[in-house]
C-alpha cells in the first residue's frame, strides 16, 4: 500500500453548490440591515432529483419498455425519471413528447390507454423550465399509473400538443393555456376555456396576483388573503 | 308583436325570450337559410346549471354541438395557494357541490400521501370516510336521476329523488353540522366523530332506502315513454370513452367494469363486499341502470361500514391521526348555539396543558408543513375518476392544486353523443353525462 492510498479523500464540491442561487438572506430585508445573523445566507435551488435504477415494482417494466422502443435515443427523449413512493414521473424533452406519448399508448408492454388529463404548474425559480405541463396516464390493461412531465421556458412557452394521441387533452390543454399561457402547438383550437375570451394574463401563474380587499371584522381590519403573513 | 332580430355579419340573429316561439316561427316562415344556430344556456333549466351549448341545427337534427363553460369559474385552485393545507378542504368541498365528500377525500388523500402518513390514518376515520362517500354517492345519483326525469318532462322522479336525497342530507347535517359543503374530511382523518345516535339514524335510513330505490325502478325501468327517450340515445362505445377520457357510469355503461374502488382500492375498499354494475348498451338507458345499481351497491357498503363502526373493534377509536404536529387539534361538540369547539378541549388547552396550547396555536394559525414534491390521487366519484394533483414546495400552503374533475372531462363527450341526433335528445345526452358545473369550472 502506497502513501497515496492512505491520504484522506479530498472532499469534492457537492453537486448542490452548482445549482443557481434562488434567495439570499433570511427575511428578504433589502432596505434595512438584517440583524438576525442570517443576512449572508445563500439558498440555492434544490437539485433536480433523479432516481437511479432499479426503480422497483412495475416501474422497471415501464422504463424497459421505453428503452426498448427508443433504443439508443432513450437518453435523448427522456431527461430523467423520478420515483417517489408509489408514483413514477418521467421527465420528457418537449421535442419528443408526442413520440413518447404514442409509445406509451400503443406499445403492448406499456398500454397507457387512458389519460387523466394535463395539469400545468408554474415554477418561477426553475430558470429555463418555468412552466411545467404534467400528464397523468393510466393503463387499464396492466393497472398501472405513470406521470409524464414536460417543461418549457417562460420566454418560449411552447409545448407540442398531444391531442392527436389523447383526444381528451383537448379541454385540458385549453385549460393549461388559459391558466398558464403554455401554447400547445398543433392543438386544433387553442382558446381560453374558463376565463372570458378577452381576459388579460394567465391567472394561475405565480406572478399573477390573487387580488382581494381587506375585511373589517369586529373593529379590526383583516388583510386580504394575498397580503396575510406567509410562513412558507 | 314579432320576435326581435338584428342583422349581423353571421346572418340574422333573433332574440327569443320565452313565450314568443309562435312569433319566431312566423318570422322564419319565409326564410331560405337551412342552418339555424341555437344558443342553449347558460340559463337553460336543463343544462345542469350554467352550461352553454351552441347547437347548429338542420331542421331538428343537430349537425354541430359545442360546449361553452367557465360561467361558474371561481378560482378555487388559485385561492387555495393562499390558505393553509387544512383550509384547502373548505374550498374543495365547494367545487362539485353534489359530491363534496369526494372532493375532500381526494384532496386529503393527496396531502396525506405527500406527508407520508397514508398508512397512519386511523381505521375508524377510513371507515367513516367510506360511509360518508357512499351516502354521498347515493345522494348524487338520486339528484342525477331525479333531475333527468324532470328534464324529460316527468316530475315524479324529481320529487322522489329529492325526497330521498333529503334523508341523506339530514344524515349529513346530523353528522357534520352541514347539509352540503361540510368540510368534514380533513388531512389526517375526519373533523369530528359520529355523534351519539348517528348509527341508529343511518340504520333507519338503511331500512327505508331499498324500498325507495325499488319505487324509482318501478317508475322508470320499464316505462315506455322513458325507454323511448333513453334507449339507443347518445351512444358512446368503449373506444370513444377511452379516447375522450370518459370514466364513471358512462364508461361502465359501455361494458368496462373499471371502478377505482375495485381496481386501485383506497380507504380500505378492498375489505368491503360489493359488485361493480355494468351495462353494455352504451346509451342513456344503460347509464341510468348503472347508476341505480350503484346506489344499491352503495347501500351494501354503507351497511358494512356501519357494522364496523358500531362493532367492538372500532368503537371509541380516534378519528384523527395521533400526531400532534399534523392532527387538527380542535375537538368539536354540539353546543346550544350549534356545532363548535368542545368545552372540554378548551379547558384542556387553556388550563391543563401548555404543550397542547402550543400545538393548537401553531396548527391553527400557521398550519403544518408538507414536504416538497407532488402527488396524484384518483378516487371513484359518482361521475368518474376525481383526481387531485397536489404540489408542495415544503411550506404551510399548497404550491399548486389541480383537480381532474370528471364532469370537466366527460363534457367533451357532448359533440360525440349529440351530433347527428335530434335536438330533443341533446337533453338526454347531457343529463346522462351528469355534469356538475361547480366541478367543471372550479
Amino acid at each position: 500500500m502506497s502513501t497515496q492510498d492512505n491520504l484522506p479523500e479530498v472532499p469534492r464540491e457537492p453537486e448542490v453548490l452548482r445549482e443557481p442561487v434562488v434567495r439570499t438572506g433570511m427575511f428578504g430585508a433589502s432596505d434595512t440591515g438584517d440583524t438576525s445573523g442570517y443576512g449572508g445566507l445563500v439558498v440555492r435551488r434544490a437539485p433536480r432529483p433523479v432516481t437511479p435504477r432499479p426503480y422497483g415494482g412495475y416501474f422497471d417494466d415501464i422504463a424497459d419498455g421505453l428503452e426498448r422502443v427508443f433504443g439508443e435515443e432513450y437518453a435523448d427523449a427522456i431527461e430523467r425519471v423520478v420515483i417517489v413512493g408509489d408514483e413514477m414521473t418521467i421527465h420528457v424533452k418537449r421535442e419528443r413528447l408526442v413520440e413518447v406519448a404514442k409509445h406509451l399508448r400503443d406499445d403492448p408492454a406499456l398500454r397507457f390507454e387512458l389519460s387523466l388529463g394535463v395539469s400545468g404548474v408554474h415554477y418561477p425559480e426553475d430558470a429555463g423550465a418555468e412552466l411545467h405541463s404534467v400528464i397523468h396516464l393510466c393503463s387499464i390493461t396492466h393497472n398501472r399509473r405513470v406521470r409524464v412531465e414536460v417543461s418549457c421556458p417562460d420566454a418560449d412557452p411552447h409545448i407540442p400538443s398531444t391531442v392527436g394521441v389523447y383526444p381528451t387533452h383537448d379541454y385540458h390543454e385549453r385549460e393549461a393555456y388559459d391558466f398558464f399561457g403554455i401554447v400547445y402547438d398543433g392543438h386544433p383550437a387553442l382558446t381560453r376555456i374558463e376565463m372570458p375570451d378577452d381576459w388579460e394574463g394567465h391567472p394561475q401563474r405565480k406572478d399573477y396576483p390573487l387580488g382581494g380587499i381587506p375585511v373589517e371584522y369586529r373593529g379590526a381590519e383583516i388583510p386580504s388573503p394575498d397580503q396575510r403573513r406567509s410562513y412558507a | 308583436m314579432s320576435a326581435t332580430y338584428d342583422e349581423t355579419t353571421e346572418g340574422t340573429v333573433y332574440t327569443v325570450s320565452g313565450q314568443d316561439w309562435n312569433e319566431l316561427i312566423e318570422e322564419l316562415a319565409g326564410a331560405t337559410d337551412q342552418r339555424l344556430v341555437i344558443n342553449m344556456g347558460p340559463q337553460h333549466p336543463s343544462t345542469h346549471g350554467v352550461l352553454r351549448l351552441v347547437l347548429t341545427l338542420d331542421g331538428e337534427t343537430v349537425t354541430e354541438a359545442r360546449t361553452v363553460i367557465g360561467y361558474l369559474h371561481t378560482g378555487i385552485e388559485k385561492n387555495m395557494e393562499f390558505r393553509t393545507w387544512t383550509q384547502g378542504v373548505t374550498f374543495v368541498t365547494r367545487m362539485d357541490y353534489l359530491s363534496p365528500i369526494f372532493n375532500e377525500t381526494a384532496y386529503c388523500m393527496a396531502v396525506e400521501k405527500l406527508l407520508g402518513i397514508t398508512d397512519r390514518i386511523p381505521e375508524r376515520a377510513q371507515a367513516i370516510r367510506v360511509l360518508m362517500m357512499e351516502l354521498n354517492r347515493i345522494s348524487s345519483h338520486l339528484m342525477a336521476i331525479g333531475t333527468f326525469g324532470m328534464e324529460l318532462g316527468a316530475t315524479t322522479p324529481f320529487l322522489f329523488g329529492n325526497r330521498e336525497r333529503e334523508l341523506i342530507l339530514d344524515l349529513f347535517e346530523y353528522i357534520t353540522g352541514l347539509r352540503m359543503n361540510m368540510a368534514y374530511v380533513r388531512p389526517g382523518g375526519v373533523s369530528v366523530d359520529l355523534p351519539a345516535g348517528a348509527v341508529d339514524k343511518i340504520g333507519e335510513f338503511l331500512k327505508i332506502m331499498p324500498q325507495r330505490i325499488k319505487e324509482m325502478r318501478k317508475l322508470l325501468d320499464a316505462n315506455p315513454v322513458y325507454l323511448a327517450r333513453t334507449k339507443d340515445i347518445a351512444y358512446l362505445d368503449l373506444t370513444g370513452c377511452m379516447a375522450l377520457g370518459i370514466t364513471g357510469p358512462m364508461l361502465r355503461a359501455a361494458g368496462l367494469p373499471w371502478d377505482l374502488r375495485k381496481s386501485q382500492p383506497y380507504c380500505g375498499y378492498e375489505t368491503y363486499d360489493f359488485d361493480v354494475p355494468t351495462a353494455t348498451s352504451c346509451d342513456v338507458y344503460g347509464r341510468y341502470l348503472v347508476r341505480v345499481a350503484e346506489m344499491e351497491e352503495s347501500l351494501k357498503i354503507v351497511q358494512q361500514a356501519l357494522d364496523r363502526l358500531a362493532g367492538a373493534g372500532l368503537k371509541g377509536k380516534p378519528v384523527m391521526i395521533e400526531d400532534k404536529k399534523i392532527g387538527w387539534p380542535a375537538q368539536l361538540a354540539l353546543g346550544p348555539d350549534g356545532l363548535g369547539n368542545s368545552p372540554d378541549h378548551i379547558a384542556h388547552i387553556m388550563s391543563s396543558s401548555m404543550e397542547a396550547l402550543i400545538h393548537h396555536f401553531k396548527l391553527v394559525t400557521e398550519g403544518f408543513r408538507v414536504p416538497a414534491g407532488q402527488a396524484y390521487v384518483g378516487i371513484e366519484s359518482p361521475r368518474g375518476e376525481l383526481g387531485a394533483h397536489v404540489v408542495s414546495d415544503g411550506g404551510t400552503r399548497p404550491y399548486r392544486v389541480h383537480f381532474r374533475d370528471p364532469s370537466f372531462t366527460n363534457l367533451q363527450a357532448v359533440p360525440a353523443t349529440c351530433e347527428g341526433g335530434m335536438i330533443a335528445d341533446v337533453i338526454s345526452a347531457v343529463a346522462s353525462i351528469d355534469p356538475v358545473m361547480g366541478g367543471v369550472d372550479r
